[in-house]
This record gives structure tokens, C-alpha cells and sequence, in this order.
């Protein structure tokens, strides 16, 4: 009998793993393949070793991608969990019918897709029309410019915030609905406040969901692309091939052809990421329950 | 940015690819052999005859339905299968990624001139010389062959030119009583002119940092030979971009910029389109291709007239006339019969017929000397431009005098790099001339890191 279970079991993971071996498997190991080699334009094909590495790690354009995007996650990640656990926990004490629709309504921007919020917000950055212009027209001021050098670090961050907090916001919501009410009702009986009750009772029970949000705010912050890839043409001042790291890979690939060297990037960042994470997942080892 | 949703399908870069390389791969194998079964049976166009041989066409002119029809029409022994992949760079990915996995690329590809070098350093295109492309020579202009050819070869047919002019705001300038500049002396005066009198609210023009196919022609205008390169020799490159030519060129613009006379707008934005189309600047730098755009500006004042005139001189005793845009059709090594494909390329514009639809409604400027010294074309009269005859006033002469320059053979590269550099100098981060050094130096490197020798 167990047997026939463990059959029908492979019979159900059967699409999936094929699905995972001829899509991401597979790709994966041909471009680490593609990585140990060098296609120059002029040269031709050869067997390079770790070559493309050794040349990654020097890259400035490669490393001053790393540092930004570390930048952008010393930002990101504590603004958006901050947010989304400060919109849970109200959330989660307000109870009205109102509560229903602020959940729903800062839930929304997830629902539209990276491209499009994108789109959308450098619209709304057009220092020349839009209607922040018409704003500062009505004050009389000069609209400022959100897409130069210097404003576009924030202006990143706030399509990323104003796109995931709300995703953030529903695991930890969801983590706060399971707590057993008799909990709070012991803290009331000894005397907590509202706001005790949140930060000493709410927020220690819901801390691996925070830092398993965190692990995915970090794991898309280093892979950034999709907000500078759209950005860019309206921010070409501001956002280089090179501004992220997931970005100059692509740019190696698809635009300078060097699909050896971006498959070595890409690996490089992968490494990064997964260093990144495993580091970060240590740190917090104590504090999240997930060991 | 990714997680969550797209973890899978966008999270790796490179699986996906590796995912289009490595599929294809495995089916396509043999490079002679491509232009696989399946992608003719895509075409946007009918098949007129049957069972004779197909040859494949990538292309996004407006008049590309109707030529390929016609085409189809008049020919029992071969067809055009066309497909559009895309416009620019959309298409060059496609064909860079094509031929990188050895097949899917078609076998006629429409490339506009600033890219044919970078598609021969993939190996992406046949020399047309072996299948009797210099019968055709006298069909196209001096410059736009030269555009074509690398070293002794040939490796596309040119279709369209985009010789550049000065368009301009006629009402503006009379109402300032600016004269409409002939030398770049001439730009900068009323470009300071214009500032005055208008109180800083309507500039000359606009410097974009991405405007890198007009900063080219810039240059070649200027006497600049920014790359060379020689399909013969394709391991060898000379790059002179901080020469006196191309720091002339450079020191002029940005010191425009600096003293606030010409915007920084990016181009092909909003923010062009609307800074142009409201009277913000007076005059455009563009081809004659611009002439369908300058309508469907954004904003547009209604009490605005457009006229144009020839691009402003260095030296006006010697004018140098340039070009920037344009396409070609060149046959990608992956074609089945690349003898056949080279006569389609050739003689798709041939009929009378066909250059009339480039010219109505692909808006074509055609490379070829015929057609710009016929009367249909000359006397052309633009309405939008109070019946001005573009074609005989400016645009005509200006292509018939371009000699032709060589484009990058990492054109893509080359762009990303000077949009970078030339934003630092306008942000005053760096100096026109730093810029033009540190440009220098980066293409340098890039070069010898992709196995060139510097001449």
C-alpha cells in the first residue's frame, strides 16, 4: 500500500518536475556551461575555466551594480516590512467594514504588474506634464525633476514600496489572524495596552513571518530590474546599462551579445543572493524560529 | 521587480537566455540550414504561388504589406514571406539571438545603417559581392553604399537615407526677427537671440545625451572618423573619439547647454515631443524623416508653422551634408539560397510601383539617385509645411552630397556609453573634453577586451 502511495506520488509531481528539469534546470546548467567560456566579437569560442569570474568580481560596472543594490536594500527592506507590519497591526485592531477596504486598497498595487506600475509612476514623474506639474503650476513653483541623478534613488524606492508593502502586509496580516485570541485576553487581564499588546505580544509571534518577508525583500532587491528596465528610457541620465547588476546581465546578453559573460554574471549575483540570504537567515536565526 | 509572482518565469536572467539558446540548439544545428519550416508558415502576408521557393523577411516600413504583396503578385517563381519582429532594437534581439542558437533568423532582415557593423562582427551577414549585388551599385546613392559596405564587401542593399536638415519655427523667428542660421556660429548666435528676446522661454533646440544617432552625424559632419573598421580585416579597429574634430563638436553642445540655450530633453519622450510641439524650442536637428512627426507633436501650438532648411555649416564655403537613419536589407547567413535572397533584397524596391508605396506611405526617403532627381519626387509638395518641396529644397541635395562614414561594429555598446558620458558632461559632472576622453578610453578597452587590436 505504501509502495502504490509513493507511485502515485511521483505520477503528481511528475509534470511539475519536468516542467522544473527542461525549464530551470536544464537552462541553468547550459548556461553555466555558457559562463565557463569567452565569445569575444572579434575571437571565437573557447574554453575559458573561471576566467569570467576572476573578470566579474574585478568588473566595476559588476560591483558598483553590487553596491547599489546593497543601497537599495539597507532602504527597502526595513521601510517596506516597516510599513507593511505597522498596516497589519492596525489592520488586524480595526475591524470595521472601512478596514476590509484599506486592506483591499493597499493590496492593490501588487496586483498590477511591475511593468505597468512602472509605466504608470514614470508618467506621474514627467517633469514636463502629468499631474505633479499641474500641482506645482498651481503653487507657482517649478515641478521638481524625480528622474535626475540625484532624485531617482527615492523615486525607485517608492514605486518598489508603494508595489510590494501591500504583499508584505497580507503575510504578516494573515500571521497575525492566527494568533489564539485567549492570548490577548490574558494580556489584557495583566494590564497592557493597545500598544504593548502589539509590540510585546503581536509582533514576537509574528517574527518568522517578518523575517521570511524579509528574506524575499532582500532576494528581489538584489535582483532589481524591472523599475530601472522601464525607468531607463525616460531616466537616461540617471539609469545606466550597468545600474543593477540583474540589469547589466541582461544588457551583456541581449544588447552587447556577450552571452558568456552575462551567464557569468548572472551566476555571480545568484552566488550573492544566496550569500546574502544565508548570512542574513543566520543573524536572525535566534529571533525568526525557522532553524 | 521580482520575487514572488515571478520568481520562476523572470528570476534568472540567463535561464531564460539559455532556455531560447539551448532549445534551439538542440533542433536548429546546422547554420546553413536554417530558416526552419515554421516560421514560414508565420507570415503576416499571403502566399500567392505555391511550391516555389520562399524566402523569409523581417521588416517594420509602413509600406512593407503592401511592396510584399506586390512582390508576391508579380512573381510565379519566388514569394516573400514577411513577418514583422518588432521595431529597432526589439528586432536586432531577435536577430542576435537567432544568431547566436544557429537558427530562426529570416533570410532578408531590415537593419538601418548604424548596426550592419555589429551584425558582421556575429558573423550575422553574407557578402552580397558573391552573389552579384555590384550590378545593382548604380542604384543607390554614393553615401548610401558606402553605409552598405565593409572593406571590399557588401552587405546589405540600402532602402532609405535619412539626410538631415534644420526644421524650424518660421512664425518664432519672425517674430523675434532671427534669420534662420546657416552656420553653427550662426545656431549659436540665434540661439542667444532667442533667449533674450523671448526671456528665456523659447530655446533653439534641445541637445539630447541619448540622441546618439544625430551626436554620429554631428561628428561626420565635423570631419571626426570616430571608428574604423574593415569587415576584410575585422580583428583590427582605429577609435579616435577625442580627436580635435569630435572635441569640437562635443565643446560646442555642451557649452550651449551650460549657458542654458539649447534644453537636455531625452529624446523620442514626452518631454521632447511636448517641449517641441508648445514652442519651448524653435528649431529640430533631425533627417527628413521627422517631417510625419512634427504634426503629432504633443501640445502643438496651433498658430505654429514649420518650415526646414539645410543643416547649419561648420564652414560654409565647404558644406558637409550628413545622414542620420535610414534602413538597409541585408541576408543573414542562416538564408537557404542567399543568391536568391540577394536578388529579392535588390529588386523589392525596383518597380516603380513599390517606390511610390516607400515614398506615400512608408514616408521612405529612398537611396536611390533616380528617384530623389525625379520629377514626381522633387516637386513633391509637403502641406504641412505650406506646400514647401522638401525633397528639391533640402533634403534632395543634402543625401545626393553624403559620402557616406563606418559605423561602430559594437554599436549598441558604443550608444550605452556615450548617453552615459555625455550626460555627465551636461549635468557639469565632467568636462566636454573629460567626456570625450574617458569615452575614448572606454571604447579602447572595450575594444581590446573583445579581442580588436588598435590600429
Amino acid at each position: 500500500m505504501e509502495r502504490k502511495n509513493a507511485r502515485f506520488g511521483w505520477v503528481f509531481l511528475a509534470p511539475f518536475a519536468v516542467v522544473f528539469l527542461v525549464f530551470l534546470v536544464l537552462p541553468l546548467c547550459y548556461a553555466f556551461w555558457m559562463s565557463l567560456h569567452t565569445n569575444t566579437l572579434a575571437g571565437g569560442e573557447q574554453f575559458a575555466g573561471l576566467e569570467n569570474y576572476t573578470k566579474a568580481f574585478s568588473d566595476q560596472r559588476f560591483l558598483s551594480g553590487m553596491a547599489r543594490v546593497a543601497g537599495f536594500a539597507l532602504v527597502f527592506v526595513p521601510l517596506q516590512i516597516g510599513l507593511a507590519l505597522v498596516f497589519a497591526l492596525i489592520l488586524d485592531d480595526v475591524r470595521t467594514r472601512l478596514s476590509r477596504f484599506s486592506r483591499l486598497l493597499i493590496f492593490a498595487p501588487y496586483a498590477i504588474p511591475g511593468v505597468i506600475g512602472a509605466l504608470m509612476w514614470g508618467f506621474l514623474y514627467s517633469p514636463s506634464f502629468g499631474p505633479l506639474v499641474s500641482f506645482f503650476d498651481f503653487l507657482h513653483l517649478q515641478a521638481p525633476d524625480l528622474l535626475n541623478r540625484d532624485s531617482i534613488f527615492w523615486s525607485l524606492t517608492n514605486i518598489v514600496t508603494w508595489q510590494w508593502t501591500g504583499y508584505y502586509m497580507i503575510i504578516i496580516y494573515a500571521s497575525l489572524q492566527s494568533i489564539d485570541p485567549s492570548i490577548y485576553e490574558a494580556a489584557r487581564i495583566d494590564g497592557a495596552s493597545k500598544l504593548q499588546t502589539a509590540l510585546q505580544v503581536k509582533v514576537p509571534i509574528v517574527t518568522s513571518s517578518l523575517v521570511l518577508t524579509m528574506v524575499f525583500a532582500l532576494i528581489g532587491t538584489l535582483q532589481f530590474f524591472t523599475e530601472p528596465q522601464v525607468l531607463a528610457p525616460l531616466a537616461g541620465n540617471a539609469i545606466d546599462a550597468a545600474y543593477t547588476p540583474n540589469l547589466y546581465a541582461y544588457n551583456l546578453a541581449f544588447s552587447y551579445q556577450q552571452f558568456n559573460y552575462a551567464s557569468a554574471i548572472s551566476f555571480a549575483l545568484g552566488l550573492m543572493v544566496f550569500l546574502a540570504s544565508i548570512i542574513f537567515l543566520i543573524a536572525t536565526r535566534k529571533k525568526s524560529g525557522l532553524n | 521587480m521580482i520575487k514572488g509572482k515571478g520568481l520562476l518565469a523572470a528570476g534568472i536572467t540567463t535561464a531564460l537566455a539559455a532556455a531560447m539558446v539551448g532549445c534551439s540548439n538542440d533542433s536548429g544545428g546546422n547554420s546553413s540550414a536554417g530558416g526552419d519550416g515554421a516560421s514560414k508558415t508565420n507570415c503576416t502576408n499571403e502566399i500567392k504561388v505555391k511550391d516555389v521557393p520562399v524566402v523569409t523577411y523581417w521588416a517594420w516600413f509602413e509600406d512593407t504589406a503592401q511592396t510584399v504583396d506586390n512582390f508576391n503578385n508579380s512573381h510565379d517563381d519566388v514569394q516573400i514571406c514577411w513577418s514583422n519582429a518588432g521595431q529597432g532594437a526589439d528586432a536586432y534581439t531577435k536577430l542576435s539571438t537567432s544568431l547566436q542558437s544557429k537558427s530562426g533568423a529570416p533570410d532578408i532582415v531590415q537593419i538601418e545603417y548604424d548596426w550592419l557593423n555589429s551584425f558582421l562582427l556575429q558573423d550575422g551577414l553574407v557578402d552580397m559581392t558573391e552573389y552579384g549585388i555590384e550590378e545593382y551599385k548604380d542604384n543607390y546613392t554614393e553615401g548610401a553604399w558606402r553605409d552598405v559596405s565593409s572593406g571590399d564587401g557588401v552587405y546589405a542593399v540600402p532602402v532609405d537615407l535619412g539626410p538631415v536638415g534644420l526644421w524650424y519655427r518660421q512664425d518664432l523667428f519672425e517674430k523675434y526677427s532671427i534669420p534662420i542660421p546657416t552656420t553653427w556660429d550662426e545656431y549659436a548666435a540665434a540661439a542667444e537671440q532667442l533667449a533674450a528676446a523671448s526671456g528665456g522661454e523659447t530655446l533653439i533646440g534641445n541637445f539630447a545625451p541619448n540622441g546618439q544617432g544625430q551626436h554620429y552625424a554631428f561628428l561626420d559632419q565635423a570631419g571626426a572618423v570616430p571608428f574604423d573598421f574593415d569587415n576584410g580585416n575585422p580583428t583590427e579597429i582605429s577609435i579616435n573619439h577625442n580627436d580635435d574634430a569630435s572635441k569640437k563638436v562635443f565643446d560646442y553642445w555642451i557649452d550651449l547647454v551650460d549657458r542654458d540655450l539649447v534644453g537636455t530633453d531625452q529624446a523620442w519622450t514626452p518631454e521632447f515631443s511636448t517641449a517641441l510641439g508648445s514652442g519651448r524650442y524653435a528649431t529640430a536637428i533631425y533627417p527628413v524623416w521627422y517631417n510625419i512627426h512634427i504634426p503629432a507633436l504633443e501640445g502643438a501650438d496651433t498658430d505654429a508653422v514649420w518650415r526646414a532648411a539645410p543643416i547649419p555649416q561648420w564652414d560654409a564655403a565647404n558644406p558637409k551634408q550628413v545622414n542620420w537613419g535610414g534602413s538597409t536589407l541585408g541576408v543573414t547567413v542562416q538564408a537557404d539560397d542567399a543568391e536568391l535572397a540577394t536578388k529579392v533584397a535588390a529588386e523589392l524596391y525596383e518597380p516603380q510601383e513599390n517606390k511610390e508605396l516607400g515614398v506615400e506611405v512608408g514616408g521612405l526617403f529612398l537611396a536611390d539617385p533616380e528617384m530623389i532627381e525625379s520629377a514626381y519626387f522633387q516637386d513633391r509638395p509637403y502641406d504641412f509645411y505650406g506646400g514647401q518641396q522638401l525633397n528639391k529644397e533640402v533634403f534632395g541635395p543634402a543625401a545626393l552630397e553624403y559620402k557616406g562614414v563606418t559605423f561602430s561594429p559594437f554599436t549598441q555598446f558604443y550608444y550605452d556609453e556615450s548617453q552615459r558620458l555625455l550626460s555627465e558632461a551636461i549635468d557639469g559632472s565632467m568636462s566636454a573634453d573629460e567626456a570625450a576622453d574617458e569615452l575614448q578610453a572606454s571604447l579602447e578597452a572595450y575594444a581590446t577586451e573583445q579581442g580588436f587590436t588598435l590600429k
